[in-house]
């Protein structure tokens, strides 16, 4: 006995002797910094394990970055005008940024979300919403280009967007202005109870992934303000939080936060999709534009659509409830089980947690607090799933990791705190820099979470990086969340303003990336294909030009008979089908930009020439050895002139 | 010895040959197969992008076609018709006679890959963009390999036989192991009699 007891002492001193030995060991910064630095040094050939599509926010763009270096890969026009490759000022995407108000040449791009198969990312598109002219993009994940863009009517605000169902059954729109629907001219104080809030589902084909609006849920005139939707048992429900349910309209930050306690919206999809296919619902007249880019036209086309279908939600029972939620919400996560709804009262210390479990029983048993506007309040208590007592300020947003984890951003305090579900204890907290908004983690809003890194990202920098005058880029970080603890890796600036971002694995994409357009597909209604058919048609004073590029000339590359006043539209095909030789056009004087045009494809630039004289053109890209003597010239003569068109290569 | 002359048969399938070009901006290299009747590319569109590289240099395009298109497969089909009838027809020599008509014809087949390559390495269109000479002041010449591996400028050529040399010189063989095998066959049938 005694001898055992002696063992036993032998081995705590030896075990606590061990203790302190690793303890030595990860207080040294030394040590840890360089093993940081081996987390995020990819080596040159090397390649990213994620690939990660930022917001650019008022960029109108999306970003793509890959982790864990924090490499800018490529900005993807959306929403906004984009010289750089002639999007929103060719011919072809002109189209794309059409609206019920005219052509819209920017936007205010918040959401990311990559598409879903049985709640599983399966990385065919990515959409993303414009918050400031409503609209929803899809961005085609085999060529990293807007392949739609469709305009949600009756909303201001499309900030609860755009988020999709487990299986992309649908992609939604929401309204943070409440507006009056139809749109009219009254009073701004007579807002209360007259203003409505539009949640919009737009169908999603499962082959084309082409959206269609569906129908319209007209809510009572709140702030919609985040949403993510069910999974697993609540597959079927879409929550958003709201705020400003005081219906205020004016000095709102004081007006709006009165309010102890806000909703989040739950909204049965698959009982109103049901009501709706029964013929429920009412269409009424609006207007917006549908545009759509086809691949192998090269060219996007722009359609009005007339109607919408609306839906009263007090018509469908049993189909929407209110959630009480405490401090204005913002952010609306749903955990990968989809059992726990996560509510973020950005004026709170603590994360409310909602149970769907509770909130179905709270349901059947009609465990109400009373109703807004005829949609049934939920009583709070008996749907709490658990809070959060952070020791934060300002909790926005939430990501999960696989191991039943949650990671939340506080604004105010400016930190990541990461919680366990269920028990709702802290388990870490690391510091942002600073004031962070969202928070991203691959996977971190789907069934399958990538829990091994999480990126956030900050609304604030002041003096993270070199100094740049008063206008900065944004900053975000990447934790390192493999372990208990969470570790910071890496600062790198991004660009525009990043609010949610989405993450996969890179060979989830990287495989399906195409290279090229195949020539031979070609179907733009001006391609030229071959040569032999380059040639300058007129037709009164537009002149088209069919023109063709491939290393290292334009043919035709000498054109004469044009004449001021003349509207000339240079049709360009890229004759290339090797991967990564694009040519670009740019011409002196033109009003609009270059256009990059990828091998095999097809881009259009109006030029007007305004001046007499013999002007160049040239190629913008790089594109071989003899790139500078990729050029040409335009004889342009005065608009009395009669000189007949002629063009030529290589003719003396 | 049938199956000597069936083998050779997969020429129609198999590439004959490869030639591969290794650049540095061509992480996956540019290449061509070259098949009895007809010219491939390795991956899409290379032969077209060994072209765009080649009028630099004012090499001439790769044809579309050659005669040695239409005179080949007949060739290897007059042959592998002589080959069944000899092993249907004839002994052991025949054997042997077939061996050597199909090692010369080969070899005219090489010697004429040879002078195709030489031309298109050498016969340069004088207003080529860029004109290199050697140190002795001739024009540099760009023949890939007849076989095996080379540096030219900034690529490396690769010149390698593919599974449709292979069959062939199995074909060939094949024949000379039948000659072996009648000729002792025909002095075991001597010595019993």
């Amino acid at each position: 006995m005694k001898s055992i007891i002696k063992g036993l002492a032998v081995l705590t001193i030896i075990s606590t002797a061990l203790v302190s030995c690793n303890n030595q060991g990860t207080s040294s910064n030394g040590a840890l910094s360089s093993s940081a630095a081996e987390k995020v040094y990819v080596a040159p050939g090397e390649q990213d394990e994620f690939y990660a599509f930022l917001s650019g926010g008022y960029s109108g763009n999306l970003t793509v970055y890959g982790l864990p270096s924090g490499r800018l890969f490529k900005e993807i026009p959306v929403f906004s005008q984009f010289p750089t490759s002639g999007y929103g000022y060719s011919e072809e995407t002109k189209p794309l940024l059409n609206t019920s108000f005219g052509f819209v040449p920017w936007d205010d791009l918040h959401h990311p979300d990559i598409s879903q198969t049985n709640g599983i990312l399966d990385g065919r598109w990515v959409f993303v919403n414009g918050n400031n002219t409503p609209r929803i993009a899809r961005i085609d994940l085999s060529t990293f280009e807007t392949a739609e863009i469709i305009e949600v009517p009756n909303c201001a605000g499309n900030h609860s967007s755009s988020y999709v169902t487990e299986n992309t059954e649908y992609v939604v729109a929401g309204t943070r202005f409440a507006v009056p629907v139809p749109q009219r001219d009254m009073a701004i104080k007579d807002k209360k109870g007259n203003f409505k809030g539009a949640l919009t589902f737009y169908k999603v084909d499962p082959e084309t992934g082409r959206m269609n609006l569906a129908f319209q849920v007209l809510m009572p005139g709140f702030d919609y303000d985040k949403a993510h939707p069910g999974r697993g048992n609540s597959h079927g429900w879409f929550f958003f939080t709201t705020y400003n349910t005081e219906e205020a309209s004016t000095l709102m930050e004081v007006n709006a936060s009165q309010n102890d306690k806000d909703f989040i919206a739950a909204l049965n999809w698959l009982k109103i999709e049901e009501y709706v296919a029964d013929g429920g619902g009412t269409k009424m007249p609006t207007s917006y534009m549908h545009n759509v880019y086809d691949e192998k036209k090269h060219m996007a086309t722009s359609t009005q659509i007339n109607e919408v279908l609306t839906v009263d939600p007090t018509e469908v029972p049993g189909a929407v409830y209110f959630l009480p939620t405490p401090k204005s919400p913002h952010g609306c996560d749903v955990d990968p089980s989809g059992e726990y709804i996560v509510g973020s009262g950005k004026l709170s210390a603590d994360v409310t947690v909602h149970s769907f479990t509770k909130m179905m029983d709270a349901i059947n048993n009609e465990t109400y607090a009373g109703d807004a506007y005829g949609i049934p309040i939920l009583d709070y208590d008996a749907i709490l799933g658990g809070s959060v007592q952070s020791g934060g300020l300002g909790p926005l947003h939430t990501e999960f990791d696989s191991e039943g984890n949650a990671y939340t951003t506080f604004f105010i305090s400016s930190e990541v705190v990461k919680w366990k579900l269920g028990t709702w204890e802290v388990i870490d907290r690391k510091p942002t820099y600073y004031s962070v908004g969202h928070l991203m983690i691959p996977g971190g809003n789907s069934r399958q979470p990538f829990g091994k890194y999480v990126v956030a990202m900050n609304k604030i920098t002041k003096d993270r990086y070199l100094p740049t005058g008063p206008e900065l880029e944004h900053s975000a970080q990447l934790y390192d969340i493999s372990g208990d603890k969470m570790e910071l890796l890496s600062d790198f600036p991004t660009h525009g303003e990043p609010h949610y971002a989405a993450g996969c694995p890179a060979e989830l994409l990287a495989a399906n990336s195409k290279k090229i357009y195949k020539l031979e597909e070609n179907e733009h209604p001006y391609v030229v294909s071959n040569v032999a058919d380059t040639r300058v048609e007129r037709n009164g004073n537009e002149v088209h030009v069919f023109m063709a590029m491939i290393r290292s000339h334009f043919t035709p590359d000498n054109i004469e008979g044009i004449k001021v006043g003349d509207k000339v539209y240079f049709h360009i095909t890229n004759h290339e089908q090797d991967f990564d030789v694009p040519h670009g056009f740019a011409i002196i004087g033109a009003n609009n930009s270059e256009v990059l045009i990828m091998p095999g494809q097809t881009k259009t630039i109006v030029w007007e020439p305004k001046k007499v004289g013999v002007w160049p053109f040239y190629c913008t890209d790089f594109c071989s050895a003899l790139h500078q003597e990729m050029q040409g010239y335009v004889r342009v003569s005065p608009a009395s002139s009669n000189i007949e068109l002629s063009w030529s290569l290589g003719e003396d | 010895m049938i199956a000597g002359a069936v083998v050779t048969l997969a020429l129609f399938i198999f590439p004959l040959w490869k030639i591969t070009l290794e650049a540095p901006q061509y992480p996956t290299p540019l290449g061509m197969y070259i098949y009895i009747n007809d010219f491939a590319d390795a991956n899409p569109h290379d032969i077209k992008n060994i072209n765009i590289m080649n009028h630099y240099v004012g090499m001439q395009y790769i044809p579309e076609a050659i005669p040695e298109f239409k005179i080949f497969p007949a060739g290897i089909l007059i042959t592998f018709a002589l080959g069944i009838l000899i092993a249907i027809k004839g002994n052991h020599k025949w054997y042997l006679g077939w061996f050597i008509l199909m090692v010369l014809l080969s070899s005219a087949g090489i010697y004429d890959f040879y002078l195709w390559e030489h031309d298109y390495g050498h016969n340069l269109d004088p207003k080529a963009i860029m004109k290199f000479t050697n140190p002795d002041g001739t024009v540099m010449g760009f023949q890939p390999p007849l076989f095996g591996s080379k540096n030219i400028l900034n690529f490396t050529a690769h010149s390698y036989p593919q599974l449709g040399a292979y069959f062939l010189a199995l074909g060939i063989a094949l024949s000379l192991v039948a000659f072996y095998v009648g000729r002792k066959e025909k002095r075991a049938q001597n010595e019993t009699a």
